[in-house]
C-alpha cells in the first residue's frame, strides 16, 4: 500500500505530460529499479521525466537536474545506465530491458545525493 | 571526383543537396540527428499521434514539401542519419556514428548546423521545469509531451507565440506569454519587419489568439525569479508598470531568439565576427556563404535568417560550391536567391530589435544567479574573479580563472551571458570581450569513440 501511495505521489510530480499517444511496440525497462512501462521510440529522457520530477543530479553539489535545452545541446541530460553507460537522456531512444539510474552507479547505493 | 560532404539536413542542408544532385553531384549527407528535416521542420518520431498539419498551421505546406522532396532525393545521395561530426582536422571531419568513430576526408564541405535556443539566466533557472523554449517545442514535436501541465512563457522571441499557440492547440495550459522586449521597441522595428510582411501578421494573429483565449500576453517584464522547492513552482516578473506578478506553474519555456552552431564553421577555418545587432559572433562568408577553401556555410548556422532563408542558403551555397568547381548554373536563378536570401535576413535583423537580447537586465542580474549550469558558477564568482584582475580581461581568460564556459555544453548556454557580463563589469565593447574558443570535440563523444579515433 505504502509504496502505491509513493508511486502515486511520485507519478503526480512528473515533470513532463504526455499530450499525444504514441502507436507502437510495449516495452518494459526500469529507472532506479522501479518498472516502468514505454513505448518503442520514447525518448529515455521523455520516460524518466513523465515518471518522475528529476533526471539527474548535478556533478557539482548534487541539485537536482532534469535537462534543459532537449535537443542535444546543453548536455545536462546524461544519465546511466546499470551496466556502466553513460546516456545523453534527450537523444536516446529507450531499449526493452534497459535499467536506467538517475545517480551514478557508485551512488546508487543510498549516498550523498540518493534520492530520498 | 570532388568529394562534397554537407554537415546538416535541416531545410538548408536539403536544398544544398537537391541542388547539387539537379548538377550531377551525389553529396553525403551527414546529419547527427535519426530523421531529416533539421529543428523547425522537425518530423515526429515513429508512431507519435501528432497532427503535424494542425501543429505547423500555416506552414504545414512548407512542412510537407521540404518533406517530400527530401524523401525523392534520400536513395540518390549518401544520407547518413545518427552521424555526429565532433571535429574536423584540415579537410578530415570526425564522425561517431553509432557509438563507434571514424574519420571522412572531403574536397568541398557545406556546413548547415542550425541554431539553438539564446538564453539569458534568471534566479531560479536551473531548477528542474525550466526548459529551452526552442527545447519545449522540441518535447512536443519529438516526444509528444509538454513540459508540464502549466507553462509560462519567457524571454524575447518570434517563438514564445509560436510555441504557446502549439501548447494551446494540444491541450496545456499557458499561464502567461511574458516578453522582455517594450512594446514602444517592437513599433521601432516595424520598418524592417515589413520586409516580411506575411510573417509578421502571422506573429500578430498569434498573439491575438492567445489574448482572445484570456492569456496574458506582457511585453516590457523584468524576469525576477522562478520559484520552487525542487521543482518550477511559479514565476515571479516585475511588468512594465513595475507590479511585481507571481504567475504559478509548473514549467517555464525560456527563450531570447536563436544562436547559431557555429562550432564547425570554427573548426573548419571560418573567421568568425562580432556582430553588433544580433551580439553574437558570426562566422564570415560571401553573399552566396564561401567562407574559405572549398568551405560553404548556409542556414541558422551561418546567420539567422529562418527557414525560408535557409532554404536559399542552402541552394546558395551548392551554387557557388558548382562554379567553384566549374561547373556552369543558372545566373538568373542565383540572382533571385541572392535577393530572397538577403531580404529574409534583413527581416530577421528587424526581428533582432524588436525581440531584443535583454544586456541591461542580464548585466543587473543579483550575483548568487548560476551563470554556468554545466559547473554550477555563478555570476559573484566571474564579478569577483574580473575584480582580481589588473588590465583588461577576456571571456577566455575568466573561463579559465572561474571553469564558467569550460563545462561539457562549451559554453553553448552561458557563453552569451557570459559575453555582456565580462563587457559590462570590464566596461568594453562586446567585441572586446573576446570569444570562447571552440575544441574537438565539439560535443562529447562516448569514450570508446574517442580512443578509437585517436589510434
Ligand atoms: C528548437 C527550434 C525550434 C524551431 N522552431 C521553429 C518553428 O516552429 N518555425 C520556424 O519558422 N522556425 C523555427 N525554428 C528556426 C529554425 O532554426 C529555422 O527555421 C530552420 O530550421 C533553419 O534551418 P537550417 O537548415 O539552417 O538548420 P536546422 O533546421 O537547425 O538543421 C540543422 C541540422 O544540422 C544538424 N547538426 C548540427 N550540428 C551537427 C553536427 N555537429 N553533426 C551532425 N549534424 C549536425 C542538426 O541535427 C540539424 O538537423 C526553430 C529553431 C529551433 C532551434
Ligand atoms: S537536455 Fe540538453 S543535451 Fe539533453
Amino acid at each position: 500500500m505504502a509504496d502505491l501511495a509513493e508511486r502515486d505521489a511520485t507519478r503526480h510530480r512528473a515533470q513532463l505530460v504526455r499530450a499525444v499517444a504514441r502507436d507502437g511496440r510495449a516495452i518494459t525497462l526500469t529507472i532506479d529499479g522501479r518498472e516502468v512501462a514505454a513505448t518503442e521510440d520514447d525518448s529515455v529522457l521523455a520516460t524518466i521525466l513523465t515518471h518522475g520530477p528529476r533526471l539527474r543530479h548535478l556533478e557539482f553539489g548534487g541539485e537536482p537536474r532534469a535537462g534543459f535545452c532537449l535537443m542535444g545541446a546543453c548536455q545536462d541530460c546524461w544519465v546511466w545506465t546499470a551496466q556502466g553507460e553513460r546516456l545523453r537522456a534527450c537523444t536516446t531512444p529507450v531499449r526493452a530491458g534497459m535499467a536506467l539510474l538517475t545517480l551514478p552507479p557508485a551512488f546508487a547505493a543510498p549516498g550523498p545525493f540518493a534520492t530520498p | 571526383m570532388t568529394r562534397i560532404v554537407i554537415v546538416g539536413a535541416g531545410p538548408a542542408g536539403i536544398n544544398a543537396a537537391e541542388t547539387l544532385l539537379a548538377h550531377g553531384r551525389q553529396p553525403i549527407l551527414l546529419d547527427e540527428g535519426r530523421q531529416a528535416g533539421g529543428q523547425g521542420y522537425r518530423k515526429p518520431s515513429p508512431g507519435l499521434r501528432l497532427d503535424m498539419n494542425a501543429l505547423m498551421g500555416s506552414e504545414a505546406s512548407k512542412y510537407q514539401a521540404l518533406h517530400e522532396r527530401f524523401e525523392s532525393l534520400r536513395g540518390q545521395i549518401d544520407y547518413r542519419p545518427g552521424t555526429l561530426v565532433w571535429g574536423i582536422d584540415g579537410k578530415t571531419l570526425h564522425l561517431q556514428q553509432d557509438g563507434r568513430a571514424t574519420t571522412l576526408d572531403y574536397d568541398a564541405l557545406v556546413i548547415a548546423t542550425g541554431a539553438m535556443d539564446r538564453i539569458a539566466p534568471m534566479p531560479g533557472w536551473t531548477l528542474p521545469g525550466v526548459f529551452g523554449l526552442g527545447g519545449a517545442q522540441v518535447a512536443l514535436k519529438d516526444q509528444g509531451c509538454f513540459i508540464g501541465r502549466r507553462v509560462a512563457f519567457l524571454g524575447s522571441s518570434p517563438l514564445l507565440a509560436l510555441a504557446a499557440r502549439q501548447y494551446r492547440a494540444l491541450g496545456a495550459e499557458v499561464v502567461v506569454i511574458a516578453d522582455t522586449t517594450p512594446f514602444v521597441r517592437k513599433l521601432a522595428a516595424l520598418p524592417a519587419l515589413l520586409n516580411s510582411p506575411r510573417t509578421l501578421l502571422r506573429g500578430l494573429a498569434y498573439l491575438g489568439g492567445a489574448m482572445r483565449a484570456g492569456v496574458p500576453v506582457l511585453h516590457g517584464v523584468t524576469p525576477l525569479a522562478v520559484a520552487g522547492d525542487g521543482h518550477v513552482e511559479s514565476l515571479l516578473i516585475r511588468d512594465a508598470k513595475g507590479r511585481e506578478r507571481r504567475f504559478a506553474c509548473d514549467a517555464v519555456a525560456l527563450g531570447y531568439g536563436l544562436k547559431p552552431e557555429t562550432q564547425l564553421a570554427e573548426l573548419a577555418g571560418a573567421q568568425l565576427a562580432y556582430d553588433e545587432a544580433f551580439r553574437l559572433w558570426l562566422p564570415q562568408a560571401d553573399a552566396d556563404g564561401r567562407a574559405g577553401d572549398g568551405l560553404y556555410l548556409a542556414g541558422d548556422g551561418m546567420t539567422i535568417g529562418g527557414a525560408d532563408a535557409a532554404e536559399a542558403s542552402g541552394a546558395l551555397a551548392a551554387h557557388a560550391l558548382l562554379a567553384d568547381l566549374g561547373i556552369p548554373s543558372d545566373a538568373a536563378a542565383v540572382a533571385a536567391l541572392r535577393r530572397r536570401a538577403s531580404r529574409l535576413r534583413a527581416f530577421q535583423r528587424g526581428l533582432s530589435q524588436a525581440f531584443a537580447w535583454p544586456v541591461a537586465q542580464i548585466r543587473a542580474l543579483p550575483d548568487d544567479v548560476t551563470l554556468c549550469r554545466c559547473e554550477k558558477v555563478s555570476l559573484g564568482e566571474i564579478r569577483q574573479a574580473m575584480a582580481q584582475e589588473l588590465g583588461p580581461t577576456e571571456v577566455n581568460r575568466v573561463k579559465a580563472m572561474t571553469r564558467c564556459g569550460m563545462g561539457r555544453c562549451q559554453g553553448r548556454i552561458c557563453g552569451p551571458a557570459l559575453q555582456e557580463i565580462v563587457a559590462g563589469v570590464g566596461n568594453i565593447a562586446g567585441a572586446e570581450a573576446g570569444r570562447l574558443r571552440m575544441q574537438a570535440p565539439i560535443k562529447p563523444v562516448a569514450l570508446a569513440a574517442a580512443k578509437a579515433g585517436a589510434s
